[in-house]
């Protein structure tokens, strides 16, 4: 189990690298990143100033090397837009990202098991049909575009909810809800066929015939083993959900590294995009680290292997 | 009448189970009309190959069929009350607690996220008044009964760090935790390896010599029942084909498919001469009329393919469902 | 008397999800032929028409049969052309992916050892990239453009391809078939061409039909956000982003149809995808 355990970080490692200098080249290539950086109509010395200030006259080895010496100190650079070393601005947009993530994923993961409960229970049927179908759309209508009908609805027509902004828990309803609908039907599915495949299973045959109630049945035996997939499912889902925010955070102006990268996009703030990104990938693969080493703690199967 | 009443423990009469396919367009007769009788104390095998129905009337009893089946007529009589009236909330004080059941595959019979003293435990507490200290001592004290040694630790493990047999064992001593009345193995041995067999077969005999349980043993191996059982009863195609005493099965069958499973076990003292027994299992969707085993019957004649056979009493405790039972 | 051809057609069209693939037809069908069917130009409106709304309400005209936007421009055009422009850029970047992503599976699960490794390191790495952020920064160094977003979106997707036909061909290699070859003295070439291809064929299909309706949503979300399609061309994207500012004021038309489009695309390509995993992959086919 540790050996896996520092394999899976080991390789972890790597691939958090390997993207550093996806990154980092990305950032390179396409035009003279000083053009990008100064204003438009400067002329050859100022050019020349801004890449002596940014060490964009090194070879590209020599750049990147400071690069990533400067990211494992938590050094990415200063934001040309804020003034801001870009650390401390990632720092201080996180909670608002993760807020919004945490609980646009409680009500995609509540909604999610219960239909996908209800579908394995009761295989046709009205409340299932519709279920289903509601999970289905939350898959094909752009997070962004539900967060605009909810305004429309919601703080246009019925005047009830605001229509952006951060403060309180009224601010934060359609936005997660926005960001949570389209993973919903995974979960959904998810469990399921999980459950399904659990329902049919020796022990919870030998659960009845103990004679428990089906309440424990259903709900202490199977749903402790149908959920594991589906948490750790969950898991992994964390840092798709924060990455796809940036519209939705667009829409309601919502204060998060989503929004953050954007703007430092438009703004050609590369510090901004380039730490914002890494430290996304690097937390996805964290995730998935903390992901698999739940998913032993939650099936005792695992852990000895 | 009256007395035998008074003594059977369980009495089955006319249970017919159908599982319905494909929108309830294909009917396949799983048990068909089984009547039987189990007095307490006694030991009875249920014999007969794959797919016979034997598991089904098991699983019709403590009514756990899947979703699929039904068990669409019959009595279940047990200490007089009929198990196929009662709601689900009254069967489950049956189940565990006056009927207990061993299932098939050790590997999948436990929960792999609780441990086993977890799962001894819950059926304890659903059914007992014990907790705290008196349920783990109790919960040892059953580990030992199964010849489980150092039960404080085996308490703290998972089902998958144990092996098979050992797991069949935990099956076990949840099956008599609550000293239930009757105890149904539903081919309990079948996965085990053979020298594992014979070892959980006598934790079996001792079991019973120990609580007086009544036994019902399923199986398709005839060569074990004769260490178990007293009685036998064997089926085929959802039917009882014979009945008999244990030893008179061996040394003189009636019906000619007890026959040649016995002779495709032991081929009549010379292992070279067993002969599989020719033809297909029988399709219960579609049975042939008449007798049931008419296409695989070597003495099989036209009144065996155009009328069903009742079942012909032979001797007392004896009979067989044959126009033409073999006689000694 | 009928041909084979005509049986073929009516047999695939007994099992086909029928709604989906009507709708999914009719969208292409409106794409390829926008210069036949749209009433107006889509770049161009006329701004004395401008906010129209559709024709069912007050003050709405038949002509604009959707009503128009800020700059005069008729909707149902910008959506008849603008669907033609969605399902370009999502074939061209799948096709893309796919080709990308497959290629790379093959090589990592038929050579295994260190190019197995690599390769699967890079996925990995690729995998653990926001698409979105990445679409937009790549976007932004890039510049503006069609051809642009179609390579950036390939350049994303692909991994999932490398991921699924790697897990494929590590399976396939240990078929009897593929040894047989191996034994016959096939070069490795051939091996992968002739006899693995095939076979992950039907994943990839599979595949593309369920990212299909990802990769336009994702189009859908950058050329919102100002870095996919370049206006004035006539994008769903850019009909959202337009319309987000009369959203306060109840122009609600002008988000609403472009929305419905790509639900309804995204939609009938998800239904297809699914039904295609289902028939394709034999171990569903037998439960239902």
């Amino acid at each position: 189990m540790k050996r896996y355990i520092i394999r899976r970080f080991i390789f972890g490692v790597i691939v958090v690298w390997i993207v550093s200098v996806m990154i980092f080249l990305a950032t390179r290539i396409g035009p003279d990143p000083a053009l990008m950086i100064a204003s438009p109509g400067a002329d050859e010395a100022e050019l020349n100033s801004i890449r002596e200030r940014f060490g964009l006259n090194e070879p590209l080895p020599v750049q990147y090397f400071i690069f990533i010496k400067k990211v494992l100190q938590a050094d990415f650079g200063e934001s040309i837009y804020y003034g801001l070393p870009v650390a401390e601005i990632l720092w201080q947009r996180l909670p608002a990202s993760l807020m919004l993530v945490g609980t646009a994923k409680f009500i995609s993961l509540s909604f999610g098991i219960l239909a996908g409960v209800l579908a394995a229970r009761r295989r046709t049927g009205f409340t299932n049909n519709l279920l289903r179908w509601f999970s289905f759309l939350g898959l094909s209508m752009p997070n962004f575009w539900i967060a605009m009908l909810l305004i429309l609805i919601f703080s246009v027509q019925l005047k009830l909810l605001p229509t952006g902004g951060y403060g309180t828990f009224w601010h934060l309803l359609m936005p997660a809800f926005s960001l949570g609908w389209y993973f919903s039907a995974g979960y959904t599915r998810l469990t399921e066929s999980s459950l399904l495949q659990v329902l049919n299973s020796e022990y919870i045959k030998l659960c009845r015939v103990k004679g428990l109630t089906e309440l424990s049945v259903v709900g202490k035996h199977a749903l402790k083993n149908a959920l594991i997939p589906v948490v750790t499912l969950a898991g992994m889902n964390i840092v798709l959900m924060i990455s796809g925010a940036v519209a939705v955070e667009m829409v309601f102006a919502w204060p998060g590294l989503g929004l953050l990268m954007y703007h430092g996009a438009i703004y050609r703030d590369f510090n901004v995009v380039q730490a914002v990104i890494l430290f996304i990938s690097a937390m996805m693969v964290f995730m998935n680290l903390v992901v698999d080493i739940l998913y032993a703690y939650l099936d005792p199967r695992i852990r000895y292997d | 009448m009256r007395a035998m009443e008074k003594n059977a423990l369980l009495q089955v009469i006319g249970l017919t189970t159908y599982f319905f396919a494909f929108r309830r367009t294909r009917i396949v007769k799983a048990v068909d009309n089984v009547s039987f009788e189990v007095k307490a104390g006694d030991r009875l095998a249920l014999i007969g190959e794959s797919g016979c129905g034997k598991s089904t009337v098991a699983a019709s009893l403590l009514r756990v069929l899947p979703p699929s089946g039904e068990t669409v007529g019959g009595k279940v009589l047990f200490e007089g009350e009929d198990l196929l009236q009662k709601s689900n909330k009254e069967m489950n004080q049956v189940r565990g607690r006056k009927i207990a059941m061993i299932l098939q595959d050790p590997m999948m019979s436990l929960d792999p996220v609780f441990t086993i003293g977890e799962q001894i435990g819950e059926t304890l507490e659903r059914h007992t008044d014990l907790h705290g200290d008196s349920l783990i001592h109790r919960i040892k004290d059953l580990l030992l009964a199964v010849r489980i040694p150092e039960p404080e630790r085996r308490i703290k493990q998972w089902p998958h760090e144990m092996s098979g047999g050992m797991r069949q064992r935990i099956v076990g001593a949840i099956a008599i935790s609550c000293e239930p009345k009757l105890l149904i193995c539903d081919e309990a041995t079948t996965n085990l390896d053979v020298t594992i067999q014979l070892q959980y077969l006598n934790l079996l005999k001792e079991l019973q010599k120990n609580t007086g349980v009544t036994l019902v043993f399923i199986t398709h191996n005839l060569g074990i029942v004769a260490e178990l059982c007293e009685s036998v009863i064997v089926m085929y195609a959802g039917k009882i084909v014979e009945r008999a005493p244990v030893m008179d099965v061996f040394d003189s069958p009636a019906h000619p498919y007890t026959k040649a499973l016995l002779d495709a076990a032991f081929g009549l003292q010379d292992l070279r001469k067993r002969r599989p027994i020719p033809g297909e299992p029988p399709n219960l969707a579609n049975l042939p009329p008449g007798c049931s085993f008419n296409p695989r019957c070597m003495y099989a004649d036209d009144r065996c393919r155009e009328e069903e056979p009742p079942e012909i009493p032979l001797a007392p405790g004896r009979s067989a469902k044959c126009w033409y039972p073999v006689k000694d | 008397m009928e041909s084979e051809a005509w049986k073929w057609i009516k047999e695939i069209w007994r099992r086909v999800p029928k709604v989906a693939v009507i709708i999914l037809l009719v969208l292409i069908v409106t794409g390829i032929g926008a210069d036949f069917l749209a009433l107006h130009d889509p770049e161009i409106g006329d701004p004395r028409q401008r906010l129209l709304p559709p024709a069912w309400e007050a003050g709405g005209k038949w002509t604009y049969p959707l009503g128009t936007d800020t700059m005069g421009r008729d909707v149902l055009s910008r959506l008849i052309y603008g669907s033609r422009v969605s399902l370009l850029v999502a074939f061209a970047a799948v096709i893309i992916a796919g080709c990308l992503g497959t290629f790379l599976g093959l090589m990592a699960g038929f050579f295994g050892g260190w190019v197995d490794q690599v390769i699967m390191r890079f996925t990995d790495s690729w995998l653990s990239i926001p698409t979105v952020m990445f679409g937009v920064l790549m976007a932004v160094i890039l510049g503006p453009g069609v051809w642009n977003i179609v390579i950036i979106l390939g350049g994303t997707f692909w991994s999932r391809y490398a991921r699924v036909v790697r897990g494929e061909t590590l399976s396939l290699k240990t078929r009897d078939f593929v040894q047989l070859a191996k034994i016959a003295g096939c070069g490795k070439a051939r091996i992968i061409w002739k006899h693995i291809l095939p076979n992950v064929f039907n994943s990839v299909i599979t595949l593309s039909s369920l990212q299909i309706g990802i990769v336009i949503v994702v189009e859908a979300s950058l050329t919102f956000l100002g870095v996919g399609v370049p206006p004035p061309k006539p994008a769903w994207g850019l009909m959202l982003s337009e319309g987000r500012g009369g959203l306060l004021a109840g122009y609600w038309w002008l988000i609403i149809f472009p929305g419905v489009a790509i639900a309804l695309l995204v939609t009938s390509f998800n239904v297809i995808g699914d039904w295609l995993r289902r028939y394709l992959d034999p171990f569903y086919r037998n439960i239902d």
